[in-house]
């Protein structure tokens, strides 16, 4: 499979970038580490006219720290959080979520903000910035916008962006010292889409608590229930309430899919001392 | 001692430049001119085609069926009783039949533009009720494939007799359903070919990834309907063929036909999207199964029947009924009992054509085999090893001749399995499985013990039926001037380390290190006649005809070097590199010296036959010969998520006579990992409408490095009576057990949850469906 024939115009920085999708509108989509579009392209699936190139836009691979978060340009790679060459904002949960994401020669080339923008449900950084209470910043032609993670995906490969906005970077709120957090993701082998996620973050100091099931056929499901009584009772608080909360929350899965969700919800609560 | 002989630990010489990506596969072949063509699949799984529009001016580009003058339809002969031909075109005429069978094709200065071209064809299809599975078919009313025929079936089969008597004294009948899934063979390197015309040979070269490039130019010549001296098939380097790459393929003779016809190269390479839903085409078995048993589990009869759903095609040379019929004669495996029906199915699908896999039906009948003797070990109350070895067909039997006429040559079947059982560490495991897991995993061993049957002999072919029945191989071979050798091949590697065995075996006869013998292969311009490689038979039967060829060889090397050394030509030994004589030794190089260069010095009139030699080869019986192994794994599965975890893997083979152990440890190991594949993971999935779900590898899952275990290997040699050293073929045995031990290891660990896997891939939502229905079940009960 070969894609059908496009136009490469690769953005020296952010603001070209969105200057080249307004001058193309919907013939052209944004490419970065392009291990989601590459694919799409040679299937045929996608058939931009125009593909604007965001990996060497200097500007959309920094990150800015401030005292209580770090913002991650849009293309920062999976590979950077995994090799430390940027700080991590949760205290260890960036770099270990990274270095699990696919294969290795994915995460040389993938990126932060291609992965969110792609919005697969069963994407590590979709369920794991929910969890953390990220802010996407979608840079525009007006300028910059804020979207909170839990709004940025309206379905399945459906996003807020505009044709014509860009990714530009992911506030992480940073972890305080006491917080904890879980992931657990079921993988039917090494380096393949998660079948069952289970996100868990919780930060007294900064009253946070978040407890999330992911890789749905929707975007990541907080489970409002679990989260309170781990905040109440702690991780084996919610675990007692756990599989009530998945059977409502996800009572139209078939139950092999629903004892998965849940146990790997169990299994990011054990990662903080849940003990069932 | 010869360093490079038969049974050394020599070094592959292919390792070197594959592994430093220097060699040559179709894909890095460049032709001036060349052009890509690519082939618009049907979207359909059956249809009748009610048009091919082409746009206007592109007719010489894009072509279908009706512009293929002088193409004929491939057709697979076989003399089985009942088995109906299929008419299988190369571009689909009047009917499609699966998803991807080729409608037509384009042509592109490169892949993109003729893909452009593709979309530009209207293809217009009737859809017509598709035929799904194998029971669908069989159906009374299903649909028909092929409209000329009464009912859907390749082929129906009875194998063996009633077994009454076992019935009639069997304490215990255990009666079972399993199930194959179809799976797809995945070569790293995908089909491709490159054909041109060849203006100084006058010929038509097909460079193909082929195992088989001699019977492949059999079949163009066929299909093409023209000579085969007009046709020379390459085989460059072979990323892996398993099977794939053994049959004749449309594409090949769509290519071929497009040079011939227009004296150009074109060229066509597969992708991986072509190969996932075109190429679907193995594996997928039905087995009803019940088996009569004494007390303490010993078989008396088996009474079975097996459905493999063959697909829309019947493919050649093979044919929609080897498979199956295969399957009917080997699932007694390496059993000894004396009654035995299976009526054997082969019904059409609306599926691609079936093609043999490595282990060729096998896999299916040792995983329903091995599963049967689990569940009599269960039935009786006693360890599945013990039932077993006792079923096994014992050491002092041999040799033995089965209950399907199997002759079963050498070897120790039941040492086989207790050595694998010692080496698993099985009683620890017993002892490790009293006290629960911190991880609350379950813990399981399993074993499976099979024979393969390789290098099956002419008559073993014949009784398959096929047309085209493959026996003798042939090897030219020639000392150099400068003392090296050449050795021409018609067998082709495919990634099995054939260079260096041949090598090695010329070298065992000539005493010349393998270094300094080179193997050509795969070209029927430069090799002698080979059915090719397949059915692990390469170094049994290339390997015999260059043990053959190089006795000759020796011969001359003898008689000319007798005068130069002054003795007769039996005084004189090849030892050490060296041609030696009672008073005096000469080196290869002055022998061929004299031979070539200086021929003034050999008596006038002389007649010696010069120093290259041809010599064909067919082992001594036509039984074939039967490599064997056991299999032991101790798994741990996960009864929350139905994930099973791989432990620890042990394989105790025995192919006759080894050539070169560490090429045997890779062919093992690499067709374990093949087989623990098709264990746990690898699944083609349809929807009703048969369309291919899992297109692409995010949804074929393959294993890749972290779930192959380290698998250990012990080595035993049962020299075969019957071929050249005592060699057995052993390409395809690592392939044919994973699927039985590691479910029988899987039913171990969930013994006490009242569940039984009996489906393959055991993936994580199958066994967790199991062991949900199975609580549901008691909560229902209490």
């Amino acid at each position: 499979m070969k894609p059908v024939k496009f136009d490469y115009l690769p953005a020296r920085d952010g603001a070209e970038a969105v200057r080249l999708l307004t001058e193309h509108g919907d013939e052209a989509k944004c490419i970065a580490g392009g291990q989601s579009l590459g694919p799409m392209l040679n299937l045929r699936l996608a058939r931009p006219a125009v593909l604007v190139d965001l990996h060497r836009a200097e500007d959309l691979a920094g990150v800015e720290e401030s005292r209580d978060a770090i913002v991650y340009g849009g293309a920062v790679r999976h590979a950077d959080f995994e090799d430390g060459r940027v700080p991590d904002a949760a205290r260890g949960m960036l770099p270990l979520v990274a270095s699990r994401i696919a294969y290795r020669a994915v995460r040389n080339r993938g990126t932060l903000g291609g992965s969110l923008s792609h919005a697969d449900p069963a994407a590590d950084w979709v369920c794991v910035m929910t969890g953390l209470g990220a802010t996407y910043l979608l840079r525009g032609k007006k300028g910059v916008r804020e979207v909170a993670a839990e709004n940025f995906i309206q379905a399945a490969f459906m996003t807020e962006l505009a044709p014509n906005e860009i990714l530009a970077g992911v506030r992480v709120p940073k972890l305080s010292d006491s917080a904890r957090w879980g992931y657990y993701k079921f993988c039917k082998k090494v380096g393949e889409f998660s079948q069952a996620t289970g996100v868990v973050v919780v930060d007294p100091e900064r009253g946070y608590c978040r407890v999330l099931v992911g890789a749905l056929d929707s975007p990541p499901v907080p489970l409002e229930p679990v989260a309170e009584a781990l905040a109440a009772d702690g991780p084996d608080g919610a675990v007692a309430v756990l599989d009530a909360a998945v059977d409502t929350a996800l009572g139209d899965y078939p139950r092999v899919n629903r004892q998965l969700y849940k146990v790997a919800v169990r299994r990011a609560l054990a990662q903080i001392g849940a003990t069932q | 001692m010869n360093q490079t002989g038969i049974g050394a630990r020599v070094r592959r010489l292919e390792d070197d430049r594959l592994v430093h990506g220097r060699s040559r596969y179709v894909g890095d072949i460049k032709m001036p001119g060349m052009c890509d063509v690519a082939f618009l699949r049907s979207p359909l799984a059956h249809a009748r085609i009610k048009a091919v529009n082409k746009p206007e001016g592109l007719e010489s580009r894009i072509l279908c069926a009706a512009d293929l003058d002088g193409v004929r339809p491939i057709v697979a002969e076989s003399t089985l009783p009942s088995y109906r031909n299929s008419e299988h075109w190369p571009l689909a005429r009047d009917k499609v039949r699966f998803v991807g069978e080729p409608v037509a094709m384009a042509i592109g200065r490169n892949r993109a533009e003729a893909e452009d071209l593709l979309e530009e064809i209207d293809l217009r299809l009737e859809a017509l009720p598709p035929v799904i599975n194998g029971a669908a078919s069989m159906a009374g009313d299903a649909p028909r494939l092929h409209e000329e025929w009464d009912d859907n079936m390749f082929l129906k089969l009875a194998v063996g007799q009633d077994p009454a008597n076992a019935r009639e004294k069997a304490d215990v009948v255990v009666t079972r359903q399993f199930r194959t899934a179809r799976q797809v063979m995945n070569p790293m390197e995908g089909k491709g070919v490159v054909a041109w015309w060849d203006y100084r040979d006058g010929q038509l070269v097909v460079t193909t990834s082929t195992q088989v490039p001699h019977v492949i130019r059999n079949g163009l010549s066929r299909c093409l309907g023209i000579d085969e001296s007009l046709i020379r098939v390459i085989a460059p380097e072979v990323g892996g063929g398993f099977g794939y790459k053994c049959i004749l393929q449309p594409e090949e003779i769509a290519v071929a036909w497009l040079a011939w016809t227009r004296r150009k190269p074109f060229r066509w390479l597969e992708d991986r999207r072509e190969h996932l839903t075109a190429g679907a085409n193995t594996r997928e078995h039905n087995y009803s199964v019940t088996a009569y048993a004494d007390q303490r589990g010993r078989l008396l009869g088996m009474d079975a029947e097996v459905t493999v759903d063959v697909g829309a095609y019947s493919v050649w040379p093979f044919t929609a009924g080897l498979e199956a019929a295969q399957a009917g004669g080997n699932l007694p495996g390496p059993y000894d009992f004396r009654e035995y029906r299976c009526q054997v199915n082969a019904p059409a699908t609306n599926k691609p054509p079936f093609t043999p896999y490595r282990g060729v039906a096998r896999p299916g009948v040792c995983f329903a085999m091995e599963l049967t003797i689990d569940a009599i070990a269960r039935e009786v109350g006693r360890e599945p090893w013990e039932v077993r070895a006792e079923n096994l067909v014992p050491a002092d039997a041999m040799p033995y001749v089965n209950v399907t006429n199997k002759h079963y040559d050498t070897g120790d079947y039941p040492g086989s399995l207790m050595r694998a059982k010692d080496a698993i560490g099985f009683d620890q495991v017993r002892e490790r499985q009293k006290t629960p897991e911190a991880d609350g995993r379950l813990i399981g061993v399993g074993f499976a013990t099979y024979t393969e049957q390789s290098a099956h002999g002419s008559k073993v072919f014949a009784q398959w039926g096929l047309a085209l029945v493959p026996g003798y191989d042939e090897a030219r071979i020639k000392l150099t001037p400068d003392g090296g050798v050449e050795v021409r091949v018609g067998i082709q590697s495919i990634g099995q380390g054939l260079q260096t065995t041949l090598a090695q075996v010329a070298s065992e006869i000539l005493s010349i290190p393998a270094d300094r013998i080179r193997v050509l292969m795969g070209d029927t311009g430069t090799t002698p006649y080979s059915y090719g490689a397949f059915a692990s038979r390469g170094i049994v039967m290339a390997g015999g005809a260059v043990s053959r060829a190089a006795e000759a060889l020796a011969e001359r090397i003898r008689v000319m070097a007798a005068r130069a050394l002054d003795c007769t030509p039996e005084q004189v030994r090849l030892e050490d590199d060296r041609v030696h004589g009672p008073n005096g030794s000469l080196s290869f190089a002055e022998v061929g010296h004299i031979w070539y260069l200086r021929p003034d010095e050999l008596p006038e009139g002389d007649r010696h036959g010069g120093l290259e030699v041809t010599e064909a080869y067919r082992p001594k019986t036509d039984h074939g010969v039967f490599s064997y192994a056991s299999h032991a794994v101790v798994v741990a599965v996960d009864p929350r998520t139905g994930k099973v975890e791989l432990l620890d893997y042990v394989i105790v083979e025995d192919a006759g006579k080894v050539v070169n152990p560490m090429i045997v440890e890779g062919q093992t190991i690499g067709g374990a990992v093949q087989g623990i594949g098709t264990a746990l993971f690898e699944e083609v999935t349809y929807d009703d409408q048969g369309q291919p779900l899992s297109s692409t590898l995010a949804d074929y899952h393959l294993p890749g490095a972290a779930e192959a275990p380290h698998i250990r290997i012990q080595h035993t040699e049962s020299p075969s009576p019957h071929t050249a050293h005592g060699i057995k073929g052993v390409g395809e045995g690592g392939a044919i057990a994973p699927g039985g031990a590691i479910v029988n290891a899987i039913n171990d660990a969930l013994a006490g949850h009242g569940v039984e896997i009996n489906r393959i891939p055991a993936t994580p939502e199958r066994i967790l469906e199991a062991l949900l229905g199975a609580e549901a079940g008691k909560e229902n009960a209490s």
